[in-house]
């Protein structure tokens, strides 16, 4: 038995220790917010933060979570959003929406260390988010909404 | 999960609308079927309106825009309509959402059908008042006579069932009169995609649910030959291996137990059939046999190429590419003797489910589809795979089974995009116009999708031994030019076989057909010395044609001057070019600036502009959000996209080895202009904008280095040897 603290809760979990995290998020305890986009670390999708560093969770293993796990769904909600996930809606900064949970919180990890961005480092800390409908336009107004720039 | 059509109408009170004639707004569709009684919608008792949508959700915002065409003609306010899409047993079977027909086709039906249901409702009402129903006014399905009585839908449906047959005879608003289509309505799903709570395929959990992975041959066409069970006997989670034919696949309990056992799995296949040479690919394109045929011929081409004052021929070439879904395919599947229910991201709901139906050798009737929105897929992906993998597996292990394909699964075994040799010999006359026009593609056909007639198009279909098909749709896709020329032809020499397992990519053969056609037009342009809008501005006729190219022109600061640009400045550059999508739908012209590295061979598009005409616009943020995607994506094809292979199989098997366009490559703007046409039926906008980007960066190479590039993509690599 592995314990994990998921949005400030801790959860026993029954995976195998070299099970990746991701798997534990969305099978064991019933998350939506991470994605499988590669399994490889390529594409971001499957971003969580670990102690408020963003991380790929596909390609950690459960055992080597030490630290406590917040995924989007602990980020906020539609009652209190986080300022990134309003201004998302804001911006209506999805198509599909698949790649959006890492966008937002490999966005949120980096405004919370720099909360007044350029726009080439908004676009350099997003560089390894992949989007395939080409959303990425309305991701930077949204990122920029975010920081209280002009979006 | 039993809910069957009829439960669902019997339930409560409802008015409930069909369609029973021919030839009214809905008759245009392909499907007989379309003019049998069936309910469209119903307007419930509690005041919700609920439509029975064929068309699906692929992340395009149709969901939010057909409801804005409901609730406009229903007189309800937008949160009242729900969109319940693709679910085989409960909706109408609209055809698939493909093409970008989903507002140019099912706008239309669903716009009559709440027509209808809106007059029925206001003759309820005028009955009940003993008013004139021409008096009575409808806000938010409250009818209000003029002496200030009200009641609402709600109250007028009460308990009662009421079946309302459509009669064609109510009339839709005329679009001046519209309050709710051509606002920016927010998309309905967005915010649960934010918060993570939207339940993507990829999250959706059955109750006793197993996890299947399939284990495929690298080759084409090899054969299973064995398969030695002890190699995950001793592994965790019940693993339980299947076969059948050349279909070979495991399930276990856990997800990650699965993907391990189909890793560990040993398994013998037959050698396949070897693949071409990659660099030999237009050469092999050429050669292939092919069915050859006009396409579209005027005046006398020949004589008229002979008798030019300048000549020009060039080759074009696009390789495949892939639809590189973000998300993975994925699907649910349970299956008993008594039937089957499929959970899938299709975009063909009705015809995988015939498909699928073959797999499992079950009567269709038996198999129920129930669509649910997955990852983006541009076309046709691995979804409908992913849904015959889930069904074949779970009906040998008799239990629910999930199967979320890997990324190499996707990257590997996704139908792509066909390879395309296009080339175009051209004659000026004496006052540099273009004279002769000689167009010629080599594609094979791109739609090898999933029906009653293809279940081999499904590939635990193909591997059971079922009949595959790959329809021509799409070689000829802007083969044919929008420009009038007095002497003009079109061939097309559809290819009998292909390399790589293809189908049908956003636009099919539009993108590469329109590279060829307005990269050729600019070299004509430069041969001409002519200004390229002006030159292509002259040869045109269709009025919305030249509209969206002045209008390209006002929005990109476009001064007229020929290309390239040469001089102190040169590294930097302009391009423009035009499609009318399929031609007839709609038009869109790009002019983009791109900023040649001459060192590294790297272009960089900065600025693009971009025009559209889809007629009447429905949601002009969704549009503009839309039109946005196809630039991106379409750079990024232009860019950087070529589906690796070798003699033994795709090699491209991940985001390393197939890079797309990222953050730090995209342009500083995207400028869009819409052309409203509130008395122009809706056209697509799903594809248009992506038909011109390839030669609009050919043409801004050029025109900043001088240098015309053929071959998609434009890799600094081949940018650099270019300019050596």
């Amino acid at each position: 038995m592995t314990t994990i603290t998921v949005n400030g809760k801790a959860h026993e979990v029954s995976a195998a220790s070299d099970t990746p995290l991701l798997y534990v998020l969305r099978n064991e305890l019933e998350l939506n917010g991470p994605k499988f986009g590669c399994g490889l670390a390529q594409c971001g999708a499957c971003t969580v933060h670990i102690d408020g560093k963003p991380a790929r969770s596909c390609s950690v293993p459960v055992s080597a979570v030490k630290g406590k796990v917040t995924t989007v769904e602990g980020l906020g909600t539609p009652e209190k959003p986080h300022p990134l996930q309003a201004a998302f809606v804001a911006e209506q900064a999805a198509q599909c929406g698949y790649c959006v949970n890492g966008m937002i919180m490999t966005a949120s990890a980096f405004l919370a260390q720099n909360p007044k961005p350029s726009d080439a480092q908004i676009r350099a800390a997003l560089d390894g988010n992949l989007c395939r409908c080409g959303t990425h336009m309305r991701i930077l107004r949204a990122v920029r909404r975010a920081a209280g720039g002009v979006a | 999960m039993n809910l069957d059509r009829r439960g669902f109408l019997k339930g409560a009170g409802a008015l409930i609308v069909t369609f029973s004639i021919p030839g009214s707004a809905f008759a245009q569709a392909q499907d007989p079927k379309l003019q049998q009684l069936d309910a469209w919608l119903a307007v419930g008792a509690d005041g919700q309106v609920t439509v029975f949508c064929g068309k699906v959700e692929l992340g395009t915002g149709v969901q939010t825009a057909l409801a804005q065409i409901v609730a406009e003609e229903l007189d309800v306010a937008f949160a009242r309509v729900f969109m319940l899409m693709g679910d085989t047993a409960l909706c109408q079977n609209q055809g698939p959402t493909v093409g970008s027909q989903t507002i140019y086709r099912a706008g239309p039906q669903l716009r009559q059908a709440a027509a209808e249901a809106r007059k029925t409702l206001l003759e309820l009402a005028a009955t009940g008042f003993g008013a004139d129903a021409a008096q009575l006014k409808v806000a938010d399905g409250t009818v209000s006579a003029p002496d200030g009585r009200n009641v609402t839908y709600a109250e007028l449906v009460g308990g009662k069932k009421i079946g309302k047959t459509i009669s064609g005879s109510a009339r839709p608003k005329p679009p001046g009169e519209h309050t709710v289509v051509g606002k920016p309505v927010p998309r309905v799903e967005l915010p649960e995609k934010v918060f993570g709570t939207h339940a993507y395929i990829q999250n959706l959990r059955m109750p006793g649910m197993l996890h299947g992975r399939v284990v495929r041959s690298p080759m084409p066409e090899a054969r299973f030959e064995s398969v030695d069970q002890a190699s995950v006997k001793s592994l965790p989670g019940n693993v339980r291996v299947v076969v059948k034919g050349n279909f070979v696949g495991v399930v276990a309990d856990r997800e990650e137990q699965a993907i391990r056992a189909a890793r560990t799995l040993k398994v013998r296949w037959t050698q396949g059939v070897e693949l071409p040479k990659m660099e030999d690919m237009p050469a092999f394109t050429r050669a292939t046999p092919s069915r050859s045929r006009v396409l579209a011929e005027n005046g006398s081409v020949d004589s008229a190429l002979a008798m030019a004052s300048k000549t020009h021929k060039a080759q074009y070439y696009v390789p495949h590419q892939m639809h590189g879904s973000i998300g993975p395919s994925c699907a649910i599947a349970s299956v008993t003797a008594d039937g089957a229910t499929l959970w899938s991201p299709t975009q063909s709901s009705f015809n995988l489910r015939d498909a699928v139906a073959m797999v499992l050798a079950m009567p269709r009737d038996k198999v129920r589809l129930i669509w649910v929105e997955g990852s983006g897929c541009y076309g046709h992906n691995g979804a409908d795979d992913a849904t015959g993998d889930a069904a074949l597996l779970s009906q040998a292990v008799g239990k629910p089974v999930r199967v979320q394909w890997m990324r190499h699964d996707e990257h590997g075994n996704e139908p792509k995009g066909a390879a395309m040799v296009m080339e175009v010999a051209g004659g000026l006359d004496a006052q540099g116009s273009i004279a002769a026009w000689d167009y010629q593609v080599w594609s094979p056909g791109h739609a090898g999708r999933p029906a009653a007639n293809g279940p081999g198009n499904v590939l635990a279909g193909a591997q059971l031994g079922l009949p595959d098909n790959l329809a021509p749709n799409g070689a000829d896709r802007n083969a044919r030019p929008t420009y009038v020329f007095p002497n003009a032809r079109v061939r097309l020499h559809l290819l009998q076989s292909t390399v790589l397992r293809v189908s049908s990519l956003r636009g099919l053969g539009s993108p590469q057909n329109s590279f060829a056609n307005e990269s050729f037009i600019d070299e004509l342009a430069h041969a001409a010395g002519a200004d390229p809008i002006e030159f292509r501005i002259r040869h045109l006729k269709d009025p919305r044609a030249i509209a969206v190219l002045e209008e390209v022109a006002k929005l990109a600061q476009w001064s007229p001057r020929p290309a390239p640009r040469g001089g102190r400045n040169a590294g930097a550059g302009r391009g423009v070019a035009f499609v009318h999508y399929d031609n007839y739908s709609g038009y869109a012209a790009i002019a983009l600036q791109v900023v040649v590295d001459r060192a590294s061979g790297k272009v960089s598009v900065e600025r693009v502009a971009c025009a559209h005409d889809c007629g009447l616009i429905v949601n002009p943020d969704g549009l503009k959000n839309q039109i946005e995607g196809n630039i991106v994506q379409t750079l990024s094809r232009a860019l950087l996209e070529d589906v690796k292979f070798d003699t033994a199989g795709v090699t491209s098997l991940d985001w390393q080895r197939y890079p797309i366009l990222r953050f730090s490559d995209l342009p500083e703007e995207i400028a869009i202009a819409l052309i409203n046409r509130p008395d122009q039926p809706s056209l697509g906008a799903g594809e248009p904008a992506a038909s011109p980007v390839m030669a609009a960066v050919a043409n801004a190479i050029f025109d900043a280095t001088g240098v015309r590039m053929r071959s998609v993509p434009f890799t600094p690599e081949r940018v650099k040897a270019a300019l050596a």
